[in-house]
């Protein structure tokens, strides 16, 4: 008992309990509620349920836990909540002195650990689902890059087809100097293209730091780390663009890197990648030709926008990476130039470009550095020359 | 030499210098309420940055240092030192010690802490800013793709360790050694169990983590392969190592709030704890679970299968002793005479909230589940739910509840509970939203989000910003009562309350139980 | 002082106001402060600048020495003056006991580390567990054994090869610690070792039972002869240290193996070093002060122990490191 004060004011008024009864018991209907009534895009509750089986069944098993859960919580907090309002002190109550039950406790002992079996049992074959990784169809071994994906098909017979995936928002609706867009974020330059129905088995790694390749709707999350290859694999049921973000932080621009999926029939499947095979051949065959300043100047804008933008900023202004406006290297002798865009530099952020960037773009982007942002310096780089640097 | 009986010394040097448990507890108290508001300062940037999509406020590269030293300094910072503190000023109380075990090693456990954290701060303005790779610092974005300041921030890590580990070892010893005679373990009250096997799981993985920032050190400047495939190394290796401290850590944070908890809710109900030995038993199975549980982090990280299903099963098995407390919480109150002070109020704040968080943490350990889960903003939910609503309600009450035994003084109880009230509804405004956005698919640590998950983004920064501001009446509640509080002068503040630390005058004497007390050996424990 | 009215609880010495935690604060900041600059300087400096971070590592390192010894100084003086109570005596040995337990976890973090890269990633790299695929499109031609004489990184051709991002260069030894790769069995050092420290257990065992006996010389001999033996010990670590960098090419940057081996023998020698001292001082308090009694001498038991701990940490080093 302390001094001074009357013990009336420290209890509270039924009211008061009410109120907190009633958020409590909203709080714990408004989440199952809510989540089994959502759906739509916006202001989504729950987990999406996907479009494929194992999506499917981690979905379920994410309602029965839930489930279980409320049912739990309302059954201890029910007990709670009725001692509260009926053994309060203020109601004249005496405490009773009861403690310590052998019997009692064993049973809450018991009956949880019997509750999690019921758990265990579906999730361990969910688990043995997601890693059933046999028989698939086709491979795609995707890459995490700070910060775009590449994907690379695996085929055995063709021209393979290999490209990286940036994000396509516009800086303008980033910093709020445009209105955003449905997408905002959620969009890129190209995206993965898979065929219904089809076991896709990913390979995923990544080149600099861990990334994580998910995608909700496709019930894919795996992380990608440098070295290493995971597998993870999907079969979607439906066709549609699904769309997801990388899940791991991977630096700056961690928030920046989606990931769109097109999931389209076999045949629009087929047709798209023959398209992208001749690209490619085509791309080889640019490489042997020569441009005009103006012509890699374009190509160049492009490429520098998509890949070196992010770290050396819209007017070669640096960032994260240096700056390219009156940069010694880039006004400097070609070949330094050439070194530091192909091989990168070792321990910095400064990537190797020239295996992530064709012959082409390499010369066209080089080029553009250097007429760039006020360097002047009026030469330029052909396919041929990035071909020689690299062979040394 | 060794004379007890004149009080503080005077000025500076009383902080400075001193052996006396009650003024470390002290400062320990204070550091980590200044190190809350650093921490809830960054959230407070974090939130306003995430209030709407778009960029507004702060680049993507300082929101990830922001981000990544919220989390450090609220964990390292704010909440295990407020324990550490909480340990101090009550643990020689409780089983009847004249101070801890090792006095002077004790003020050097405490004044390590601020200049580590002073120099953590000062990486804001080393080049390249402060550490950004999360407060798990994964490799390699946290060794060879980070700048300089890694280098500081490991050798913090390195001084916080040196920190808990004599700080825990102080405690161990303490009450392993300085119980008053007839005190035996089976009747120490809970907070004093809890915190000796949250200091024995401290030595233990302290130890853990110094080595893995060692390993980055090395890794960084001295050209070693842990972390990187090429030399033969892997980056997994290193969240390996970092979860093996870092789940027990989560446990370090949560078993003095239970113990808390099992001290004020008897008190309040006016009725013994149901089950003591049970609860005593089920802390330490927590503990030992909490050994063999770390890779429920890295369910998605490509573990064989069945790594992932020894892990997952592992992890559901906590959910059993864990009932077994919130139970017996439960069951305490059942038919007691039940009275709502502030502190109580936290308690039952606590008990709802952590049950919440608890449930969602069962939920994560679903493997296949996690990952859908895993890195969305669920996580994020349940771990404020278990952190804030857990240990910071819980420290909240404690502070409520031993205040008058402290300074003497009786804080504003109508003030304590608007506090209360505000906390609870904007704690749940900002973080249940959190579960919404991320079951839709928000990855956190991220800067900028897409237009579908604004609204409840919005909702949730509003609510952090009123919790935040709700702790400034709880600031101002302490000071004033410090100040100016009307004078308590019964030893037992609380009526309901039992132990040791009530049976000293009020204010606590700068020296107590100079002579051990007499315990009554009829008392089943306190 | 109160009159003692429990005889089972005698007074326990809490001592008054005291600097050191404040020096040695200092002391520890300053170092750890001035080291990490240096590492920075060495790491990401410009090459020639001049900094002052070796001074404040230095100074940093002289006050933290200064004040541990005036700490340890007085803790054996109060101890000595007979303030400290059976009680307290106790304190100090629960505090030692549970600072090696955290010594044995931090190793236990380099171990574990040791054991997943060999049984684990290595053989992962190498194409077990997931049909070759991660062998073949990313370290085509790498095969793991233990010791780990070809970095993945060289198996594919180097640096400049490999798929992923170059953040540095490992090259493998091209000769390994085993005992295999050893010229003669009497010139394999880590046997010498072995046998040395195994042999300082038992001389600092002898000491204690020559301590317990109240044989002072006794004591004093096998006691130093410990301390001795840890020296050559220390002295043929370097040697072998100078051995791998000179003549083996094991290096830092040798891979993992090279990782693991420096980091858990380093670690090793650095606390052989630390034991050394700690019992060479025991040794100078008992020859030049007459410290320890057969029945007070926590000072001397504590090092010991810490040497026994040591010497079991080296079992599982020479098990792990040098023979499996
Ligand atoms: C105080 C800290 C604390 C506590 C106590 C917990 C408690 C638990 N946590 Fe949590 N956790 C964190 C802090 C904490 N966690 C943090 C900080 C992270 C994120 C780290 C990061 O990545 O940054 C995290 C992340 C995290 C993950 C990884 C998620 C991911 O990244 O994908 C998982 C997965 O298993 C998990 C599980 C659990 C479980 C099973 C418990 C259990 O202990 C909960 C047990 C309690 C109950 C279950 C409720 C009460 C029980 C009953 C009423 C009995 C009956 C119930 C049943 C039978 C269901 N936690
Ligand atoms: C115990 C630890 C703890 C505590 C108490 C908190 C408290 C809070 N945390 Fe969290 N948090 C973590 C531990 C903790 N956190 C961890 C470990 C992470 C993961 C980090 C990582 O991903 O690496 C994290 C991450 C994290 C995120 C995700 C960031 C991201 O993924 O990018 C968010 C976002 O909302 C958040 C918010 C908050 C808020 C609003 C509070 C509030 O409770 C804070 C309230 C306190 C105050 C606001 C201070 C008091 C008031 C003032 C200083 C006055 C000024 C303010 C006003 C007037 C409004 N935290
Ligand atoms: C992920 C960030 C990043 C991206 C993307 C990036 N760079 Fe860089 N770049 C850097 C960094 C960091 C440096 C500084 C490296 C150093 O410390 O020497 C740098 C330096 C350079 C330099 C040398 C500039 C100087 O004066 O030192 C050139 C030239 C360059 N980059 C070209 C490119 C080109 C071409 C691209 C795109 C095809 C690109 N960079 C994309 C990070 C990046
Ligand atoms: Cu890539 Cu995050
Ligand atoms: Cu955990």
């Amino acid at each position: 008992m302390f001094s001074g004060l009357e013990l009336e004011n420290y209890s509270m008024s039924l009211n008061t309990f009410k109120r907190l009864l009633a958020f409590a018991a909203g709080v714990l209907v408004t989440l199952p509620g809510l989540a089994l009534a959502a759906g739509g895009e916006k202001n989504a509750l729950n987990m999406p349920v996907g479009v494929t089986d194992v999506g499917r069944s981690i979905f379920d098993l994410h309602m029965i836990i839930l489930w279980i859960c409320v049912a739990i919580g309302a059954l201890v907090f029910g007990v709670m909540f009725y001692s509260i309002i009926y053994h309060r002190k203020s109601r004249g109550v005496k405490p009773a002195q009861f403690h310590e039950s052998t019997k009692v406790e064993i049973a809450w002992t018991v009956v949880p650990f019997l509750i999690l079996i019921t758990m265990a049992v579906p999730a361990t074959s969910t688990l043995l689902d997601i890693y059933d990784f046999d028989d698939a169809d086709m491979d795609v071994l995707v890459t995490g890059y700070q910060w775009k994906w590449k994907y690379e098909y695996l085929a055995e017979d063709g021209e393979s087809v290999a490209f990286f995936s940036n994000l396509s928002t516009p800086q303008a609706e980033i910093y709020n100097t445009d209105g955003k867009n449905e997408n905002y974020l959620l969009e890129v330059d190209e995206p993965l293209v898979i065929p219904v129905d089809t076991k896709v088995r990913f390979l995923v790694t990544a080149n600099d730091v861990i990334h994580s390749w998910w995608v909700p709707e496709l019930a894919v999350k795996k992380d990608a780390i440098p070295g290493f290859i995971n597998e993870t694999w999907t079969r979607a049921n439906e066709i549609g663009t699904y769309r997801g973000q990388c899940a791991e932080l991977c630096g700056k621009d961690h928030g920046f890197m989606p990931i769109v999926v097109e999931v389209v029939s076999k045949e629009d499947y087929a047709a798209w990648l023959g398209e992208k095979q001749e690209q490619a051949a085509k791309v080889k065959e640019l490489m042997a030709q020569t441009f005009s300043l103006e012509e890699l100047m374009a190509r160049g804008k492009a490429v520098y926008e998509r890949n070196c933008l992010a770290c050396h900023g819209a007017r070669g202004e640096g960032g994260v990476g240096t700056a390219i406006a009156g940069s010694p290297i880039a006004t400097g002798e070609l070949g330094g130039h050439l070194e530091i865009g192909i091989n990168g530099v070792a321990g910095t952020a400064m990537q190797a470009f020239g295996g992530q960037l064709n012959d082409v773009d390499l010369a066209a982007v080089i080029t553009y550095q250097r007429n760039a942002f006020g360097n002047n310096m009026g030469d330029l780089v052909q396919p041929i020359d990035v071909f020689n640097y690299k062979q040394g | 030499m060794g004379d007890h009986h004149h009080g503080p010394a005077k000025g500076l040097s009383r902080w400075l210098f001193t052996t006396n448990h009650k003024d470390i507890g002290t400062m320990y108290l204070w550091f980590s309420f200044a190190m809350f508001l650093l921490g809830g300062t960054f959230a407070m940037i974090i939130r306003a940055e995430l209030f709407q999509p778009g960029m507004q406020l702060v680049e993507p590269a300082f929101f990830n240092q922001m981000t990544t030293l919220h989390g450090l300094v609220m964990v390292f910072g704010a909440i295990m030192p407020s324990f550490v503190g909480l340990a101090n000023w009550l643990i020689p109380m409780m089983i009847g010690a004249p101070d801890m075990a090792l006095p002077r090693l004790n003020n050097w456990s405490f004044w390590i802490l601020p200049p580590a954290f002073l120099l953590l701060a000062s990486t804001l303005f080393m080049e390249g800013g402060a550490p950004a790779a999360g407060w798990t610092f994964y490799a390699p974005l946290s060794t060879t793709y980070a700048g300089p300041s890694v280098t500081i921030f490991i050798f913090c890590i390195h001084i916080l360790g040196v920190s808990s580990i004599m700080g825990s070892i102080n405690i161990i010893a303490t009450v392993m050694n300085m119980r008053a005679p007839g005190m035996s373990y089976m009747k120490m009250p809970l907070f004093v169990w809890t915190w000796l096997i949250t200091a024995f799981l401290l030595v233990a993985v302290m130890p853990v983590l110094a080595g893995a920032v060692t390993m980055m050190l090395m890794d960084v400047h001295f050209g070693t392969s842990f972390f990187s495939a090429a030399g033969g190394g892997d980056p997994v290796l290193f969240q390996h190592i970092f979860w093996f401290f870092g789940h027990p850590e989560v446990y370090i944070i949560i078993l003095p709030a239970f113990g808390v908890v099992s001290q004020i809710i008897p008190a309040f109900s006016r009725k013994p704890l149901f089950g003591y030995d049970s609860m005593v038993y089920a802390t330490a199975a927590i503990a030992f679970l909490s050994f063999i549980v770390w890779a429920h982090h890295m369910y998605t990280v490509g573990m064989p299968v069945a790594g992932e299903l020894f892990f997952m099963y592992a992890t559901m098995l906590i959910a059993v002793p864990t009932g077994v407390k919130v139970f017996n919480w439960i069951t305490t109150m059942w038919r007691g005479a039940l009275t709502f002070e502030t502190p109580m109020l936290f308690c039952i704040g606590f008990l709802v909230l952590f049950t919440i968080g608890g449930f969602t943490g069962l939920m994560l350990s679903i493997a296949p589940a996690d990952f859908q889960y895993h890195d969305s903003y669920f996580v994020v939910a349940h771990f404020h739910y278990v952190m804030v609503a857990g240990a910071v309600f819980s420290m909240t009450a404690a502070v409520y509840f031993w205040l008058p035994k402290w300074c003497g003084k009786m804080y504003n109880e109508t003030m304590g509970k608007t506090h209360f009230w505000i906390s609870f509804i904007a704690f749940n405004v900002t973080f249940f939203p959190q579960h919404f956005v991320g079951l839709a698919g928000m990855p956190r640590r991220i800067p900028d989000y897409s237009l579908q998950f604004a609204d409840f983004n919005m909702m949730s920064s509003i609510g952090a910003f009123v919790y935040g501001a709700s702790q400034l009446l709880f600031l101002y509640n302490v000071i004033a009562t410090i100040v100016a509080g009307k004078p308590v002068s019964d030893d037992k503040v609380w009526d309901g309350a039992e132990g040791l630390e009530w049976t000293v005058a009020t204010p606590a004497p700068y020296h107590t139980f100079e002579v051990p007390p007499k315990i009554d050996p009829a008392h089943a424990h306190f | 002082m109160t009159a003692q009215t429990s005889t089972a609880h005698e007074n326990y010495y809490v001592p008054e106001k005291s600097k050191m935690a404040v020096m040695a604060t200092i002391g520890l900041v300053l170092s750890v402060f001035g080291a990490a600059n240096v590492m920075n300087d060495m790491t990401f400096g410009e090459p020639g600048v001049s900094s002052n971070s070796k001074f404040i590592m230095y100074t940093g390192l002289a006050v933290f020495g200064a004040t541990l010894f005036a700490w340890f100084r007085q803790a054996i003086r109060e101890n000595l003056a007979g303030m400290n109570s059976a009680q307290l005596k106790k304190s100090y040995v629960l505090g030692m006991g549970w600072f090696i337990f955290s010594e044995v976890m931090f190793f236990a973090a380099f171990f574990g580390a040791l054991f997943y890269v060999r049984n684990l990633v290595g053989p992962w790299l190498a194409g077990e567990g997931d049909g070759g695929r991660m062998n073949h499109l990313l370290w085509e031609g790498f095969q793991f054994s233990w010791p780990m004489m070809q970095t993945p990184q060289e198996a594919v051709g180097g640096a400049g090869s490999q798929l992923i991002a170059n953040n540095g260069t490992f090259t493998s030894a091209h000769k390994s610690m085993a005992f295999a790769e050893a010229s003669a069995w009497y010139l394999w050092l880590p046997l010498w070792n072995t046998l040395i420290l195994l042999s300082s257990s038992v001389t600092v065992h002898i000491a204690h039972m020559g301590l317990l006996d109240n044989n002072r010389r006794k004591f004093n001999l096998w006691l130093g002869l410990t301390v001795f033996l840890g020296v050559v010990f220390v002295c043929l670590q370097a040697l072998e240290y100078y051995e791998a960098y000179a003549h083996f090419g094991l290096t830092l940057n040798s891979g993992i193996y090279g990782s693991t081996f420096f980091m858990l023998t380093g670690f090793h020698g650095f606390h052989v070093l630390m034991g050394t001292f700690m019992l060479a001082v025991q040794l100078y308090r008992s020859v030049r002060g007459g410290h320890f009694t057969a029945n007070d001498h926590f000072g001397f038991e504590g090092s010991s122990w810490y040497w026994h701990f040591v010497d079991v940490v080296w079992v599982f080093l020479f098990l792990f490191i040098y023979i499996l």
